[in-house]
């Protein structure tokens, strides 16, 4: 194996009207960036309970990416404040029970910003791949 | 609120209950929620009365705690009532009720909130055990309360919840009754709202003296006792094998999710279909990573109860007391609950004018979560 480099699989749950339309914008625009990620559409960033991000990082994923609208463009209004408060209870929890909680990234990306989208995947699989494999792949008694 | 003495003439927890008995008596209150003694004698139980000849074996020292109040108090006014209710309860249920209304699980309008000093308490079985045994189990505890540290009965000792309890004292409720600080065969301070202290004809008197420091010393002395314990704790979980260790005899029953006050939602998402699997899954996860621990998710499972409540902990420990496993899960959720609730500035059951973390924001903040 040691001839393979290892490549972080992300999951990213993205916002339907800004990220995950950026997310569009870079394949539309033909922004080349790493195929490391697995996308889940959300409604908004204020619609994702923390048990599936925390079930992604026990199942192995490498990093979990959140996407969401800039602070005050949210199409619900105030989806992505709330969002911001529950990532950094996540990010606390996961923090004292020994997680590494930077494979959580939060960013707020628009729909015109598919540049930042690809650079952002670009510079999180990077970030991953220096940190290695999630320690608790194939963890079989959590 | 208005300071005020009950003369005890040697019979301390005889003068509560007289004061109590005339809420109901008086038409103060149309109903008690108060502890009573079960007929086999050996369990103490918190009971809603309304006839006051249903009060014989009132016993509000007993250092009992079988279920938090806080869950009753949503019970009897989650759909409203007309009934003035008195309930007898520790601060850490109280703590809870605020939360509680502030979650819109209960209402407090129609409450009438008697707090208690809480001198510790047992498990069931463990005050079980000293009832049948003819001790005076409350009153032996109150002893101590004058002069300081209330010593649990020889080879028992207190949950461990109220061990690190550093919150003991009532901090609300219109009546508030202190068992700390004054010899409790004399006197039996209490602190009254204005309107139920001429209601009840008490005379303002004086705070007893000793209380403050009294109920400093206790406090200091349960803060080094809660700090070495989550600097145990944090010793212990500082890497996920740690976090596997702490929590591996756990069965994944939910009793520590049944029991708490906060866990209120009525479809917890470990209880829906979300977690009913199709069979062959197993197989697929089992193949992933060559083996699979049956039931799954028990990491999961507590990490998001922390995601889902932890801003709202009072300290309770009634999910210690649930455990069948007696995993250490309070000392957890305390000192993940205090980082956690320090972000936000919260303290559970400080005031009901604050709404709880996770159902409100501000703009300007956490700019550095990312």
């Amino acid at each position: 194996m040691a001839d393979t480099e290892f490549e972080p699989r992300i999951i990213a749950f993205l916002c339907n009207w800004c990220t995950y339309t950026g997310a569009d914008l870079a394949g539309t625009s033909r922004i080349q960036y790493p195929p490391n990620i697995r996308v889940i559409r959300l409604m908004c960033s204020g619609a994702l309970d923390p048990v599936y991000v925390s079930k992604a990082l026990l199942e192995g994923a490498d990093g979990v990416l959140i996407g969401g609208c800039h602070p005050g463009d949210c199409h619900y209004q105030t989806g992505n404040y709330k969002a911001r408060r529950r990532v950094a209870i996540l990010k606390s929890i996961l923090k004292q029970l020994g997680f590494d909680e930077d494979r959580v990234w939060l960013r707020w990306i628009s729909a015109s910003e598919g540049r930042l989208f690809a650079d952002t995947v670009t510079e999180m699989v990077a970030a991953l791949k220096a940190k290695g494999p999630n320690p608790l792949k194939g963890a079989w008694d959590i | 609120m208005v300071h005020s003495v009950l003369k005890t003439d040697g019979n301390p927890s005889e003068a509560i209950h007289l004061l109590l008995r005339r809420l109901l008596d008086e038409g103060i209150v149309d109903a008690l929620l108060v502890p009573l003694r079960v007929a086999s004698g050996d369990n103490t139980v918190q009971t809603l009365v309304r006839d006051t000849r249903r009060l014989e074996g009132m016993d509000v020292l007993a250092p009992v705690m079988p279920v938090t109040t806080a869950r009753l108090v949503s019970a009897i006014t989650m759909t409203g009532i007309k009934e003035r209710v008195g309930v007898v309860m520790r601060d850490c249920e109280i703590r809870a009720v605020v939360e509680l209304v502030k979650l819109q699980q209960a209402k407090a309008d129609n409450l009438l909130i008697i707090g208690m000093d809480c001198m510790g308490t047992y498990e069931v079985p463990d005050y079980a055990d000293l009832m049948r045994s003819g001790a005076d189990v409350g009153g032996a505890l109150l002893a101590h309360a004058a002069s300081g540290q209330p010593q649990p009965h020889e080879d028992k000792a207190f949950r461990t919840a109220c061990q690190m309890c550093e919150k003991f004292t009532p901090s609300h409720g219109d009546l508030r009754i202190h068992l700390f600080g004054d010899d409790p065969k004399q006197h039996i301070h209490v602190e009254v709202a204005d309107d139920l202290a001429a209601k009840l004809g008490l005379e303002p008197a004086a705070p007893a003296q000793a209380r403050e420091n009294v109920v400093a010393a206790i406090t200091r002395q349960r803060t080094e006792t809660r700090d070495r314990l989550f600097a145990s704790f944090r010793e212990r979980t500082k890497d996920i094998v740690g976090l596997q260790a702490y929590l591996s005899t756990c069965i994944r029953c939910h009793n520590c999710m049944v029991n708490c006050p906060i866990c209120y939602c009525k479809e917890c998402i470990f209880r829906t279909p979300i977690f009913d699997h199709e069979s062959e899954k197993y197989q697929m996860w089992a193949a992933r990573k060559g083996a699979v621990r049956l039931p799954t998710d028990t990491l999961l499972f507590h990490i998001t109860r922390l995601n889902h409540m932890v801003t709202s902990c009072v300290g309770c420990g009634m999910c210690d007391s649930a455990c069948p496993s007696h995993l250490p899960i309070a000392i957890l959720f305390r000192a993940v609950g205090q980082e956690v609730q320090a972000l936000f500035d919260y303290v559970p059951g400080r005031s009901l004018d604050e709404p709880p973390p996770v159902a409100t924001f501000r703009e300007d903040e956490l700019e550095g979560v990312q």
